[in-house]
């Protein structure tokens, strides 16, 4: 495929939105390769600089701030002064869970500081990503393979999938916390006076609910997209040759949908890690369901050295988990498009 | 190849960020950065000003900001309306002070929030030139607004807890915690629930939490800002939630109740006593859904043997050290704190004044009944802990307190525990 | 067997055969009703609730009747009620605003970057793709500080562009994905004959592969209005009350006194926020499915 595309790119492809390519071909594979490069830099620059200005600076100044003491009281002004550097102490202290301690040095964080919290907010976040994940997935699926089937109404459901997708999550917390007050309309509904928000498990599920309603459209949309992409033809030879239908699922669909899923599977994934806004309102963080977000801005109102050193460490963990992603289940978009682009020709 | 070297670059931008820390210094660091340079400046500057507030929710600011405008039409003041959520609003405060942004003139400061902006040096001290008259004030709202014996905010609006009861169950109201628990069997007999409070994980906790602890005698922080609560009358506070609500006198769902909550199951008839801030007064009797309408009770919150100590919520009128105009700054402060926009504050928005005065004002208390109990329930109150830590300190009361009250863990090491928290909040230096 | 009975035998089982086929057939319909119908259920039916309530009297808002009680329209009334400084009307116009821009934008340098991955060979593609998955790894809530901090510096705050270019950077990363994934799927040997039958790459690119990708594009472009939308933590710091978006506007209903909040209020809001967003979908559900149509030459 790539010796089809000239040496020589005419037009800036900033301001022409569609690359145009002329001139002869048969220019050797390194030209190539170059010109190529030469474009993807174009095409790539508005991107990377969006991206810069409002990720990489903040990443880069927070990473700085981590080496840094929080400011500490002085005891004869009553005033704070800045702490100077830290090393890695904030780092330390987050991973073995290490407090100031009165006389100097460190001691155990003891239960009611956020320090003592990190271990427990990280299993909680992981728990909260593998099921939010997972039942949106499924649940993702099988809406979009409903969605996919051509039947009377199809639009209305279509419509209504995206409803709790499109309410703010400012007022999706606000209406769950609402539905899952003590006299609210679960217990209501349900018959039970179970309370909510007052113990971890049925608080973690009110969470896990409320998430899962919130986001499996998202999915339910990138797989839709997915099999959309599917042409008609090659389920009806399938039908021809006798496939059942798990076998066409499994066969077919799976596979075809699979770049779409993985990709949605993904960002979901990064994003369920950095869960924030639904437990933060929901919950406030009490039973156990503090998140690492939720740690963080808690802890940038006490100190934002050390807050930074948190965002860091949970940069780190989620970078860590993308890395195992692409590494054992192939997230990797590009890859198989350089494969198959070099395949072909 | 399968190797995810895609992920190399975020490695790069981390060495990248090292070999940059030396130019980058530490952006955003807070510190005392403000210091006493500013706190110079601008004294006696005027013009023009912001004033910075959360959600003006009964339209009180904006008529007297008119009014003061049409006063002084060089020196107009511009209101700025931040979210109705006491943390935006503090997060907000935070973002502007750490920018020394001088567009923040006025600001109005949550009690909570005073000593640590003080700390920070954000706020300039009210005194020499900038000093204000107190004395007319209640004692404890002006403590609210003290730092290290300086004063930083003039106290604006002030609010205390009390004790609404159903007067057709309870003839007269309980003076003594004893006294109300002994009266939970009426409760008992009529199916409902006796006592709630805001028992939920969040501020509201660390209210009636330190309610307890210094109704008792105790008290979270000594006059050091140093922990306290290694006492018995902290932990005979504590334990006497910890005690009702392993007896069900406060109802199990009383875990989850904000004031919201409380106060709706209050109204539905489902409580006999309630403590709650004085905005259920107006609610409780003019809601078409509440049962309690007629039947409503008033009485300052239940003590050892007399009146309990309520903690102290409002808030306080500060000026940015950043501020241009100081001199403009102060005179709204001035007006923003007069007798009149008090008096304004309470008939309009129903925000209890900090005035003793007007506790007594005939017209007053004719349209807000509640007036001379909270009067009581305020000059009683504590202030909640005046520390520049609060946000650690309220972390640790309510970490604690909550499995405590749940019966998950014991009074002594909930106390316990607090007390080592707030140790090692302090101790961060 | 004789031939006889053999042939009608053949011919019941065919009967039954076809019975069978139009039976499982007509269960397969069933199952997609019943399917459609819990579907429905469980998107709607907290969403339904927050139509209920905000239809009722502020002073019932805690009644759990399933059916509306106390219905007014005060709540609705009041989300745009300017006297008591919400702009809400303002707001909704902004967030509008802000969504398209952020989509357009975000939609149009995506696709040139998803092209670019998809389809030339260059070097440090992984790097570039790393670097792009790594903008969606950094807690959101650490981002505020320094963002604040840098547009105080450059005088953006409270601007639209200091809304729009955080919410592009949100986005993106997302949009080069899907557009990235789905590019590589596409039969792009039409582009070729396109070629071949004398259209330079831009038009094949404009006439073929722009309608394949349209289910996709149409898909990611509701994704990212939508994550616009819903933006409210940077938005929340870094805007004015002439450029706030309605997640804060929302934010920012308080009720008549201190600590009560104003669910039915909220409510209404969340109600008028959804309407106009699922006629949005439903718009270009239309061209989604032209889309569709378009990939059938496929």
């Amino acid at each position: 495929m790539a010796t089809e595309l000239g040496p020589t790119p005419v037009k800036s492809p900033a301001s022409g939105g569609t690359p145009i390519h002329h001139g002869p071909k048969g220019v050797g594979e390194d030209n190539k390769i170059l010109s190529q490069g030469k474009w993807a830099s174009w095409l790539l620059a508005p991107t990377i600089i969006a991206l810069g200005i409002v990720i990489v600076y903040p990443i880069i100044s927070a990473i700085v701030m981590s080496f840094q003491k929080d400011a500490g009281l002085d005891p004869a002004t009553g005033l704070f002064t800045a702490g100077g550097p830290a090393g890695v102490q904030n780092y330390v202290n987050w991973i073995a869970q290490q407090c100031s301690a009165p006389g100097g040095g460190t001691v155990a964080c003891p239960p009611g500081t956020l320090g003592g919290q990190f271990w427990t907010a990280t299993t909680t976040t992981f728990f909260f990503t593998v099921v939010t994940v997972a039942l949106e997935t499924v649940l993702g699926f099988w809406m979009a393979m409903i969605m996919a089937r051509t039947f009377k109404g199809r639009s209305l459901v279509r419509a209504a999938v995206l409803v709790p997708w499109a309410i703010p999550t400012a007022v999706t917390a606000k209406l769950w916390f609402f539905i899952f007050a003590f006299e609210g309309i679960a217990n209501k509904l349900f018959n039970t006076t179970i309370l909510w928000t007052g113990s971890e498990w049925p608080a973690k599920w009110a969470v896990i609910i409320a998430d899962v309603w919130k986001t499996t459209p998202f999915m339910a949309l990138l797989i839709l997209a997915g099999l959309q992409m599917i042409p008609a033809e090659v389920y009806e030879a399938a039908k021809v040759d006798g496939a059942t239908a798990w076998q066409r699922f499994r066969m077919i669909t799976l596979p075809l949908v699979k770049p779409a899923l993985m990709v949605a599977i993904l960002f979901r994934t990064l994003d369920a890690l950095r869960m924030f806004d639904l437990p933060y309102i929901l919950t406030g963080g009490a039973n156990n369901t503090t998140t690492l977000s939720i740690l963080v801005i808690n802890q940038i109102r006490q100190g934002f050295n050390s807050a930074a050193a948190l965002s860091t460490i949970t940069f780190i963990i989620i970078f860590i988990v993308a890395f195992i992603f692409v590494r054992f289940l192939g997230a990797n978009v590009v890859e198989q498009s350089g494969a198959t682009g070099k395949g072909k020709k | 190849m399968k190797t995810p070297n895609f992920l190399l670059p975020a490695a790069a931008a981390g060495i990248l960020a090292l070999t940059l820390s030396a130019c980058a210094g530490g952006g955003g660091t807070t510190g005392g950065g403000g210091g006493s340079g500013d706190a110079e400046q601008g004294l006696d500057g005027r013009g023009p000003i912001t004033y910075v507030q959360g959600k003006d929710n009964s339209n009180v600011v904006r008529p007297l900001i008119e009014k003061w405008n049409a006063d002084h039409p060089n020196e107009k003041v511009t209101f700025k309306e931040q979210t109705d959520q006491a943390d935006q609003q503090h997060d907000d405060l935070v973002q502007h002070f750490q920018a020394k942004d001088a567009g923040y003139d006025v600001v109005d400061v949550d009690v909570v929030w005073t000593a640590e902006f003080a700390a920070k040096g954000w706020l300039q001290p009210l005194k020499d030139k900038m000093a204000i008259d107190t004395s007319a004030m209640l004692k404890p709202t002006v403590e609210s607004g003290t730092y290290k014996g300086t004063l930083y905010a003039a106290p604006q609006t002030s609010d205390g807890g009390m004790l609404y009861y159903r007067k057709d169950l309870v003839p007269t109201a309980p003076k003594t915690w004893d006294e109300m628990m002994s009266m939970c069997s009426i409760a008992k007999e009529n199916n409902i629930g006796c006592y709630a409070g805001q028992f939920s994980k969040y501020e509201g906790l660390t209210v009636n939490a330190s309610e307890a602890i210094n109704s008792f005698g105790g008290s979270v922080l000594d006059k050091d800002g140093k922990p306290s609560l290694n006492t018995d009358e902290a932990k005979t506070g504590l334990e006497n939630l910890a005690k009702a609500y392993a007896d069900g006198n406060i109802p199990k769902e009383a875990i989850t109740y904000k004031e919201e909550e409380s106060r709706q199951a209050f109204q539905d008839g489902k409580l006999l006593f309630l403590r709650n801030w004085p905005y259920v007064y107006n609610l409780a009797t003019t809601e078409g859904s509440s049962k309690v309408k007629d039947v409503l009770g008033l009485a300052a919150l239940p003590g050892v043997d007399g009146p309990g100590a309520s903690s102290l919520g409002g808030h306080n009128l500060a000026v940015s050290v950043y501020s241009k105009n100081k001199a403009t700054a102060l005179d709204f402060l001035k007006f923003m704190t007069s007798e009149e926009t008090e008096k304004f504050y309470a008939t309009q928005g129903s925000l209890a004044p900090v005035l003793t005065s007007l506790y007594e004002d005939e017209e007053l208390v004719a349209k807000l009944p509640y007036l001379p109990v909270l009067k009581t329930s305020i000059e009683n109150a504590v202030p909640r802990p005046v520390t520049p830590f609060y946000p650690a300190v309220t972390k640790a009361i309510q970490d604690n307190a909550y499995p405590a009250i749940k019966g998950e863990k014991s009074v002594e090491d909930a106390l316990a525990d607090m007390q080592k928290s707030i140790e090692s909040a302090g101790a961060g230096s | 067997m004789s031939n006889g009975t053999a042939t009608t035998a053949l011919r019941a089982e065919q009967d039954r055969g076809r019975k069978t086929a139009q039976n499982r057939e007509k269960w397969a319909q069933g199952r997609t009703y019943i399917s459609a119908a819990v579907i429905l259920i469980w998107c709607l039916a907290p969403a339904y609730w927050m139509v209920v309530t905000a239809f009722r009297d502020v002073g019932f808002t805690y009644d759990t009747s399933i059916l509306p009680t106390h219905v007014t329209l005060d709540n609705f009334n009041t989300a745009f009620d300017t006297s008591f400084g919400n702009r809400f009307g303002q707001a909704l116009l902004n967030s509008v605003f802000i969504g398209v821009v952020v989509t357009a934008v975000s939609l149009l340098i995506g696709v040139f970057a998803a092209y670019a991955l998809a389809r030339l060979n260059f070097r440090f593609k992984y790097l570039v793709l790393g670097f792009i998955l790594g903008a969606s790894m950094f807690p959101g809530v650490a981002l505020i500080t320094p963002l604040f901090q840098l547009f105080t510096n450059i005088g953006w705050m409270g601007t639209y562009q200091a809304l729009i270019i955080p919410n592009i950077s949100f986005v993106l990363p997302l949009t080069v994905y899907t557009m990235t994934s789905f590019f590589r799927e596409m039969p792009w040997e039409l582009e070729e004959s396109a070629r071949v039958d004398g259209c330079t790459q831009g038009q094949a690119f404009r006439k073929v592969i722009m309608p394949l990708a349209a289910p996709a594009i149409f898909t990611t472009a509701i994704l990212a209005f939508i994550s616009s939308w819903n933006e409210f933590l940077i938005a929340s710091q870094l805007s004015s009350d002439a450029t706030q978006p309605v997640t804060v506007a929302i934010a920012n209903f308080a009720g008549a006194q201190p600590n009560q909040i104003p669910y039915t209020a909220i409510m209404a809001a969340g109600t008028i926020v959804t309407i106009p967003l699922v006629i949005l979908v439903l718009v270009f559900q239309r061209k989604i499915v032209a889309g569709l149509t378009a990939g059938a030459v496929k």
